[in-house]
């Protein structure tokens, strides 16, 4: 389309720039997750005499990484096929069966979207207790259920209407069965529409702090974040290890996304436009 | 039906035929049951449940831990409005944040947008680079950022005696203001870059063609035919960086605590220490829903403001 000119080589070089400054933090917490606390304290921009990596050792005891990881890994998994069942189910019998009730269905849990989490916490926290949810992961993974439902379900809404109904009107006429239908035929073509909706939620659950904090007391069944909040209430300050707790806990979700960074910028684009 | 009216073949018939329709209509409700049922049932105990029984408890003097949960009317609301400085102080900041966190991250985010629309030959590496501070959580961002700024900052003044970076970053009000403003933008802006440059590459090359022709300079270009053509991605920008900005929690909490001596609390912060750490869950409950009407209505209004510019324009 446009040549490239003096004029775009110069933006380049601007962009990289600006590209050099957004990844300015995390040279800096690479750098210094490899010194000694001393060699921090003198100059924190420095390289690194050698590089020490009993900062990593320690901190991997301490915070029982291999433990936070299962932990965020079930529950972001399971809560993901929870939520992709439920809300694709859901939205696709909703489409096919126009009428009030499927109309004020999607109007109910679209409008809940503007509820914060802050405002259900308090009393989630006393019903958890009193359904028997609180403290264990299966529980941590039926709340995440119910908050993922709404937007998930609205994306598989409106991409369920942009599928033809003629092939599943022939299935069925064909004897399948609803389930049938739905499981063999209409899943597979929502697939574009999943990767979205496991993207977006799973940035989200793997990430979240606050409903871990309130439901999951037990040490043991500690997420990435709660394991590196309640690491740093007790090394405070502590720059060599926190650091080094901090490159490993953000290790896991930076090489996820650039694995699939392609479909993860594609999939929020499409997320959010909808 | 059939005993009292005579039984003739007809009426036998029809009779069949209802209870047949009965039986197709009772499995169309068994299935559509089935099939919304679960995500329904997930969301009402999750979600619905606990916001009416929020409701309830405001009215309450409720303190999680014993049964006895006593009526107090109005008196928790009596109380915030009328006695509780540091929570009108946590909004007033959460509205100030609010204001600079989604002008600068829009302001980043939609100038990355244009840069990187434009035919740069690493536009793709830059794009993730851009993102990627996004994927990580924002308690782990603030815990980075506290690094940054007290120890990586200072580092930076000593080499370079720029005063930016020798101010006491974190350590009083302004600078935990800009702080957080600054890891909330550093964190969104390609977020927002993103939805930008999906906006920018749906806008038809041709118009743009026929202003150059016409005479249009990058600016009106820019003002005149750009951005009234993505009005959409800014409403849309705009509705995201409000929500995320209004509702911080986990990058306050990490980067400054709420301090110093609290002038950085946000909103989210102040309902939770309100609830988990004073345990007065009655007053926690009425601060939640008077969060909950303020985010609806900020919301909304924004939504209904940038439509009508959308019809507009």
């Amino acid at each position: 389309m446009n040549k490239y000119t003096a004029k775009t080589f110069s933006l380049e070089v601007i962009a990289i720039l600006i590209a050099l400054l957004f990844l300015v933090p995390f040279y800096f917490v690479i750098v210094n997750s490899l010194k000694s606390f001393s060699e921090i304290l003198i100059d924190a921009a420095a390289l690194p005499q050698q590089l020490l990596f009993s900062n990593y050792a320690q901190v991997w005891e301490i915070l029982n990484f291999p433990k936070a990881f299962v932990n965020s890994l079930i529950i972001t998994v399971f809560s993901n096929i929870g939520i992709v069942v439920i809300s694709s189910m859901a939205a696709w019998k909703m489409v096919r069966t126009p009428g009030k009730l499927s109309k004020l269905l999607f109007i109910f849990f679209v409008a809940a979207m503007v509820i914060p989490f802050q405002t259900v916490m308090i009393p989630l926290v006393k019903l958890g207790g009193m359904l028997g949810i609180m403290n264990s992961i299966p529980g941590i993974i039926i709340m995440y259920f119910g908050f993922g439902v709404p937007l998930s379900l609205f994306l598989y809404h409106g991409f369920v209407k942009t599928v033809p109904v003629e092939v599943e009107e022939s299935a069925t006429i064909d004897g399948c069965s609803q389930f049938g239908v739905f499981w063999r035929i209409v899943f597979p073509l929502l697939k574009p529409i999943t990767v979205t909706v496991v993207i977006l939620n799973t940035l989200w659950i793997w990430n979240d702090y606050l409903l871990p904090l309130l439901v999951l007391q037990d040490a043991s069944l500690r997420t990435i974040p709660l394991a590196t909040s309640s690491f740093f209430a007790q090394y405070t300050k502590q720059w060599d290890m926190g650091l080094a707790a901090l490159v490993m806990g953000i290790t896991p979700i930076v090489v996820f996304f650039l694995f699939l960074q392609k479909h993860i910028i594609k999939g929020i684009a499409a997320g959010s436009i909808k | 039906m059939s005993t009292s009216t005579p039984t003739n073949k007809t009426v036998g018939q029809s009779d069949q035929r209802i209870s047949a329709k009965r039986k197709i209509k009772r499995n169309k409700v068994l299935t559509y049951a089935a099939f919304v049922g679960p995500a329904l049932l997930f969301f009402l105990v999750i979600q619905i449940i606990p916001f009416f029984m929020g409701i309830y408890y405001s009215f309450t003097s409720w303190n999680g831990v014993s049964s006895a949960v006593e009526w107090v009317g109005l008196d928790n609301y009596k109380r915030i409005f009328t006695n509780d400085q540091r929570f009108f102080d946590s909004f007033w900041f959460t509205t100030r944040f609010m204001f600079a966190a989604v002008i600068i991250s829009n302001l980043i985010g939609f100038s990355l947008a244009l840069l990187l629309n434009a035919a740069l030959k690493t536009r793709n590496i830059l794009r993730t680079v851009f993102f990627i501070p996004n994927v990580i959580g924002g308690l782990l961002l603030g815990f980075i950022w506290q690094f940054i700024f007290v120890r990586g900052f200072a580092a930076v003044g000593e080499l370079t005696n720029i005063g930016f970076f020798q101010l006491p970053w974190l350590g009083d009000a302004t600078t935990a203001f800009w702080g957080i403003v600054i890891v909330f933008a550093w964190q969104i802006s390609g977020y927002m870059m993103v939805i930008y440059i999906a906006a920018l590459q749906g806008v038809d090359t041709s118009l743009l063609e026929a202003a150059k022709i016409d005479g249009a300079n990058a600016w009106q270009t820019l003002r005149r035919i750009i951005i009234p053509l993505i009005l959409p991605a800014f409403t849309i920008c705009f509705f995201l960086t409000i929500a995320m900005a209004f509702k911080i929690f986990d990058l306050n909490l990490s980067l400054t605590g709420g301090g110093p001596f609290n002038s950085t609390q946000s909103v989210a912060i102040n309902i939770y220490q309100e609830a988990f750490t004073n345990n007065n869950y009655g007053v926690g409950s009425a601060k939640a829903i008077i969060f909950f009407v303020v985010v609806a209505i900020f919301t909304t209004v924004q939504v209904m403001i940038t439509k009508n510019k959308e019809v507009e324009a």
